[in-house]
């Protein structure tokens, strides 16, 4: 018997990376999404928030495709 | 395919069966926390998640062939073993869904091939090493990776989200709970539709039906897709209720960070080699979540009642194989005998099941489930299998409340009496 402990510590460290980057990156969309949101309604702008949500959220949604690809492989 | 028996028509339909109950009892995992958090309403939840196990399905065939090597040795395996492994699975499977606790459905299904396999041949057909490196080790570390994972997503979500204005917050949390319970569902698909796909294609093999080696035929690609697609939108609302409401108490930025976390477990371990169970990353998932928020609580006395699911699931489900599988020793008689035993369990367990009816409409109430049943459910289901039926038929309808002791209340017991 032999217990394949890296596969067991590279699943644990892969999983804790992935999630905690994934829920920041995402959170940190909706703070920039929130942010321009405010801006918008104080009659101004916030380009540079709003771009930034973007990017956040275009970065989830390719992790998201990246766990679609998992998946069919 | 010159014959298919009787028999092995019987394996067929009861493979299609578990697939079922498989789909029904894993709802939980992709759903629980959307619903109960309210991002999806329930219905649209399941009717989603079905979708998705049903895609996921038809999507790679990899798995299929796996589920029974190197933890039994196929030589020597007859349709009777098979059929006595899907027996053990069917019924924990419902036994647990009734008392409302998510279990793993392949650690049902791999403790009824080994029990099955055991009372076939011996204790020389299971491999120990394969036991403990694949099935108990995963089950004790899947909730620690996907608890401590969203334990710390949920608290870099509060942390970082907390200047996040209302709208945007509902809004964004809503849209990352579905796109991680949509993944959750695929995967599912991908993964257990195939288990049955290779439960009944092993089926086939032992019966001669097929060649030895051979692909899933596409009726068992289709069949199986459709059955777990079924099942998981009928809804297993008691599951969805425990990991949802029961297991602490969720909001929508707990619920997407239990869900990444369970998304991010599922495909690494598949990915990297030291698969991990689904129901067990998810319960482990909703755990940590309940920690990762300040001043929130985990309710131990639930999650300590699955673990003893958990740690039952597999003695239990090769108890009752190996028990059919004896039985069915006698030849016809028994594979009947077992036949009727089975179904006469399912009827009696889905009758006890509508004394306290949870369906989409109440699933996410706050009123506690009666703990007396709960606690007296689970008593009964370690007791030997024969009796099993009639003692939570009985038992149950002692510590019932009156308000369901209407006239139909005496039926229960009757059928689980006559098994």
């Amino acid at each position: 018997m032999k217990i394949d402990w890296a596969a067991l510590g590279s699943v644990f460290g892969v999983s804790l990376f992935a999630t905690v980057a994934l829920v920041a990156l995402f959170t940190l969309g909706m703070v920039g999404l929130s942010k321009h949101e405010a801006a918008t309604d104080a009659g101004g702008g916030a380009a540079l928030a709003r771009t930034g949500a973007y990017a956040c959220f275009a970065l989830c949604a390719a992790a998201v495709a990246y766990g679609i690809y998992l998946i069919i492989a | 395919m010159e014959h298919i028996t009787l028999l092995l028509g019987i394996v067929i339909i009861t493979a299609l069966v578990f697939d079922f109950t498989n789909g029904f009892h894993d709802t939980a995992n992709a759903m629980a926390t959307t619903i109960s958090t309210g991002a999806l309403k329930p219905k649209t939840a399941v009717a989603m998640s079905a979708v998705l196990n049903l895609v996921g399905a038809f999507m790679s065939v990899e798995v299929a062939k796996t589920i029974s090597k190197g933890l039994v040795n196929e030589e020597g395996i007859q349709p009777e073993v098979i059929y006595a492994a899907l027996v053990g699975a069917i019924l924990w499977n419902l036994l647990t869904w009734l008392v409302g606790l998510p279990s793993s459905s392949s650690h049902a299904l791999m403790g009824g091939l080994i029990g099955a396999a055991v009372a076939s041949a011996g204790l020389g057909a299971v491999n120990g090493g394969t036991l403990v490196t694949k099935v108990l080790l995963p089950a004790v570390a899947a909730p620690i990776v996907a608890g401590v994972a969203a334990m710390f997503a949920a608290k870099v979500t509060y942390k970082l989200g907390r200047n996040v204005g209302e709208k945007t917050s509902a809004k964004g949390y809503r849209a990352g709970q579905i796109a991680s319970a949509g993944l959750v569902s695929l995967a599912h698909g991908t993964n257990d539709a195939q288990k049955t796909m290779g439960i009944i294609t092993l089926a086939l093999i032992a019966g001669g039906a097929l060649a030895p080696d051979a692909d899933p035929p596409v009726w068992v690609i289709v069949s199986a897709g459709v059955a777990i697609a079924l099942g998981t939108y009928l809804g297993g609302w008691r599951i969805i209720r425990t990991m949802g409401k029961g297991l602490t108490d969720l909001q929508p930025q707990q619920g997407f960070a239990a869900q990444t976390s369970a998304a991010a477990v599922i495909l690494s371990s598949s990915n990297l080699g030291f698969s991990l169970s689904t129901t067990h990353s998810c319960s482990g998932a909703v755990m940590g979540a309940g920690l990762g928020r300040k001043g929130g609580v985990v309710r131990w006395s639930t999650a300590t009642r699955m673990f003893v699911a958990w740690g039952l699931t597999l003695p239990a489900a090769a108890l009752v194989s190996a028990l059919a599988e004896l039985a069915m020793r006698t030849g016809d008689v028994g594979v009947a005998a077992v036949t009727v035993f089975l179904v006469g369990s399912c009827v009696a367990i889905w009758l006890v099941s509508r004394r306290q009816v949870v369906d989409h409409t109440n699933v996410t109430d706050d009123d506690a489930e009666d703990p007396g049943v709960v606690t007296t459910a689970i008593a009964a289901v370690a007791v030997p299998p024969a009796g099993v039926a009639a003692v939570a038929g009985t038992d149950l309808k002692a510590t019932i409340p009156a308000p369901v002791a209407h006239a139909a209340g005496e039926t229960p017991a009757a059928p689980a009496a006559a098994v």
